[in-house]
């Protein structure tokens, strides 16, 4: 054995590996059990409930598990003629199990998103039902109406049997999947997802711009002050910070509305005519104003951390070189502040990206952001699924572009304080 | 070229940052052409205040700065053309080495192929060459200052101004940074105005030393004169190791004076004291006392040694003295048959032309 591969020994003869793992093993229970309850915690509140929502957003167990022997007999259907007496049979089965339950309208209901023209057909079997006779269910149901004798109901019946389905994700793009099976938009006066991610986009962009071109020269004078007037300048950044959510909000309801008085200050010094007052809430205007200003200390706070640490000798030194002062903050400042800029920008998109409140009080309808329409869902249509759908949507474009990010500017190049 | 003897020209500067306290009282400096001159002082002395002047990120209160004959005041630093260090090296993080050269001479719109000349020229000036590439944050704190070196001297300004360029450094590296530093100068030429409060990189590196406290140039002159002829008691204080004897002028004549201590006389040369019954402060060097002096010295007193520290070359003795517990005698380890050990009596003489009697502290 050559000495390279020899294992060494501690003076008691144990290997050295073993004899430093027994060491550090002690140590490295102690680590895991400290950090134990936040990983915990962490899976409780957002592992599971993500995993919870990407399965509600999926799932579609309701029509498999009201037609059981429906689905089990149409495995051996090719879908091209009427099925035959089985599958006719198996459904009536079903059928009746349902109706005993009372939960036929249930089926009408999930049915008819799938196609248009269940829910009659489905009354009228219930009612014949009750006077079917053993046996020949194929007739007697296509006796019922002529839609049970359509072979593209069946079809429609067949695309409801896997458990889980990517159709609320389609429904978040404003399409869904045709009787041929094929994936389309629906009609362009219906859509209304698309033009809400595209506003929530644009309102998320333009925050954002806005937040950093006030935010930088605020973090500069921040850095560079003395510490006694930096420090109440801090104050006077973070003391929004420190207020309600709802009151801020509310302030600006204050502030912005017609008869507000930042109207009144522009009638006041005769900007725009008493008769003429802009309307600057309950559009995009009020979601812009409001969520910058609700949202620059996220700019403020990463710029400043940066600068902070940016020597003054550095533009000296740039203009001691013969640097005009643009030359100066331009090759020199401005190039170190880009981890903080990077930051900023990032964070205050991705808050911007998922906003709610703001854009529920003072965005009107031309103001609301797609989570508006999620907490629609949840709240008033209750289609979870949907709604579970859209929130993975927004995470997973938060996601990409958390990604994009990386690719471009690199995530080790951020700073956050 | 003729060398001019103000180069640079501080005339009558007054700075004051709150309309309070003059940080800088009515400068008076010329600087020649093609010297190294030096700004020693202690902290809060207004050296620095001075330097950022003469680059022109501080404005003078009052007066007026001349550059080869040019007043300055009104010019924006980036005009001057004045090369700078900064104490903290000041690179530009995100620059390559390469970079930061490049970059005063981009600015000048120097083409490409001479700003690559000049470079490699500044580059191996510091024994620097093949670290162009590099980033500032991988190299050492020594080769970080020769690259800030290196940038300040690129672009051929006529002066560089260095501000506490080597505070940063190891004792080791900035000792051998201070000989390479002053080598560029001798080898190109350039003044070179320098900050420090450190007083032997002053004596090492200088032609000229200029003394600042409390906003005022105490002495200028050369390092060996600084040392050997201080004009006042903060000079022989701050500069080098000093004995001191406070007392009161008994007799001035033919160039020498009688002082009176608290229970003795000595005679010392008078240098700031004009008459009797002044108060002064008398100073000697440690070295110019000698043990059991063989040659004759006017001043030989007895003392009681308190202190022996062993310092390998030489040894410390600290000696009661004529009513002063503090005076330190420095003794070469050659002679080490003399009787020194702790609590004998000892003869100590020195000569009064090495005793200045300067104002009083």
């Amino acid at each position: 054995m050559s000495s390279e591969t020899k294992q060494i020994l501690t003076t008691d003869g144990i290997p050295l590996e073993v004899s430093l793992k027994k060491a550090e093993k002690k140590n490295k229970i102690k680590a895991f059990l400290l950090v134990a309850p936040l990983l915990f915690f962490l899976i409780i509140t957002y592992v599971f409930p993500i995993g919870d929502m990407l399965f509600r957003s999926i799932d579609d167990k309701m029509v498999t598990q009201m037609l059981p022997k429906t689905f089990k007999a149409m495995e051996n259907w090719d879908g091209q003629e009427l099925p035959d007496e089985e599958v006719f049979a198996a459904f009536h089965e079903d059928f009746i199990k349902l109706v005993e339950d009372k939960r036929e309208g249930k089926l009408s209901t999930q049915l008819n998103y799938t196609k248009n023209g269940f829910k009659s057909i489905i009354k009228k079997l219930r009612r014949a039902s009750k006077k079917f006779e053993e046996g020949n269910y194929k007739e007697q149901i296509m006796a019922v109406h002529k839609r049970w004798a359509d072979v593209e109901y069946w079809r429609a019946i067949q695309r409801r049997a896997p458990e889980f389905t990517g159709q609320k994700y389609l429904k978040g793009m404003d399409m869904y999947v045709n009787e041929e099976g094929k994936i389309v938009s629906v009609e362009e006066d219906r859509r209304i997802h698309r033009v809400l991610w595209l506003r929530t986009l644009e309102i998320a962009f333009f925050v954002t711009v806005f937040c950093f071109l006030m935010a930088y020269p605020i973090a500069h004078l921040l850095a560079t002050l003395p510490m006694k007037y930096s420090n109440l300048l801090m104050i006077c950044v973070l003391l929004p910070f420190w207020t309600s959510l709802l009151v801020r909000t509310a302030s600006w309801m204050i502030l912005l509305q017609q008869q507000g008085i930042v109207n009144d200050f522009f009638v006041g010094i005769g900007l725009v005519a008493d008769d003429n007052r802009p309307e600057m809430m309950y559009n995009k205007t009020g979601s812009y104003v409001a969520m910058t200003q609700i949202l620059l200390p996220f700019m403020v706070l990463p710029l400043y951390s940066v600068m902070k640490t940016i020597s003054p000798s550095l533009m000296r030194a740039g203009k001691s070189l013969g640097g005009t002062p643009f030359v100066a903050f331009w090759k020199v400042y401005f190039p170190l502040t880009i981890p903080g800029i990077g930051a900023g920008c990032l964070l205050v998109f991705i808050l911007a990206i998922g906003y709610y409140i703001t854009p529920a009080l003072v965005g009107g309808a031309s103001g609301t952001l797609i989570s508006n329409q999620i907490a629609f869902h949840m709240k008033s249509t209750l289609d979870w699924s949907f709604a579970s759908a859209m929130g993975l949507m927004l995470l997973s474009g938060v996601l990409v572009i958390y990604w994009l990010y990386n690719k471009i500017v690199g995530i080790d190049n951020i700073k956050l304080g | 070229m003729a060398s001019k003897k103000d180069f640079v020209k501080f005339d009558k500067v007054d700075k004051s940052y709150d309309g309070k306290v003059l940080v800088v009282k009515d400068l008076q400096l010329d600087i020649a052409e093609g010297e190294f001159i030096t700004m020693l002082g202690p902290s809060g002395s207004g050296k620095t205040t001075c330097l950022m002047m003469l680059a022109g990120f501080e404005t003078p209160t009052n007066g007026e700065i001349y550059l080869d004959g040019k007043a300055i005041s009104s010019i924006p630093p980036h005009k001057r053309g004045i090369g700078m260090v900064f104490q903290n090296y000041a690179l530009f993080p995100h620059m390559t080495v390469y970079e930061n050269l490049a970059f005063p001479l981009r600015v000048r719109k120097i083409p490409k192929d001479e700003a690559d000349k000049k470079i490699d020229k500044a580059l191996s000036m510091v024994s620097l060459q093949g670290f162009a590439a590099r980033m500032p944050g991988q190299l050492s704190g020594g080769q970080q200052q020769r690259v800030a070196v290196a940038r300040s001297l690129v672009f051929d300004p006529q002066l560089v101004l260095m501000d506490e360029p080597l505070g940063a450094l190891d004792k080791n590296l900035r000792e051998s940074m201070q000989y390479e530093i002053k080598h560029i100068h001798e080898s190109i030429g350039v003044t070179v105005v320098y900050v420090t409060h450190d007083q032997s990189e002053a004596l090492t590196m200088s032609n000229r030393i200029a003394v600042f406290n409390d906003g005022k140039v105490q002495q200028l002159s050369s390092p060996d004169e600084l040392y050997e002829k201080p004009v006042n008691s903060f000079v022989a204080e701050f500069i080098g190791e000093n004995n001191t004897f406070g007392g009161e002028v008994s007799d001035i004549s033919g160039g020498k004076c009688k002082v009176k201590l608290a229970n003795a006389e000595i005679l010392a040369n008078p240098i700031s004291v004009k008459g009797k019954g002044e108060r002064t402060t008398v100073s000697l060097r440690p070295e110019r006392a000698l043990i059991n002096p063989s040659t004759k010295m006017d001043n030989l007193h007895k003392g009681k040694i308190e202190e022996v520290i062993y310092h390998g070359d030489h040894t410390r003795v600290r000696i009661n003295l004529l009513g002063n517990p503090e005076f330190i005698l420095k003794v070469p380890n050659s002679s080490s048959n003399l009787d020194i050990k702790l609590g004998n009596e000892i003869n100590i003489g020195w000569n009064s032309d090495d005793a200045r009697a300067l104002d009083p502290k």
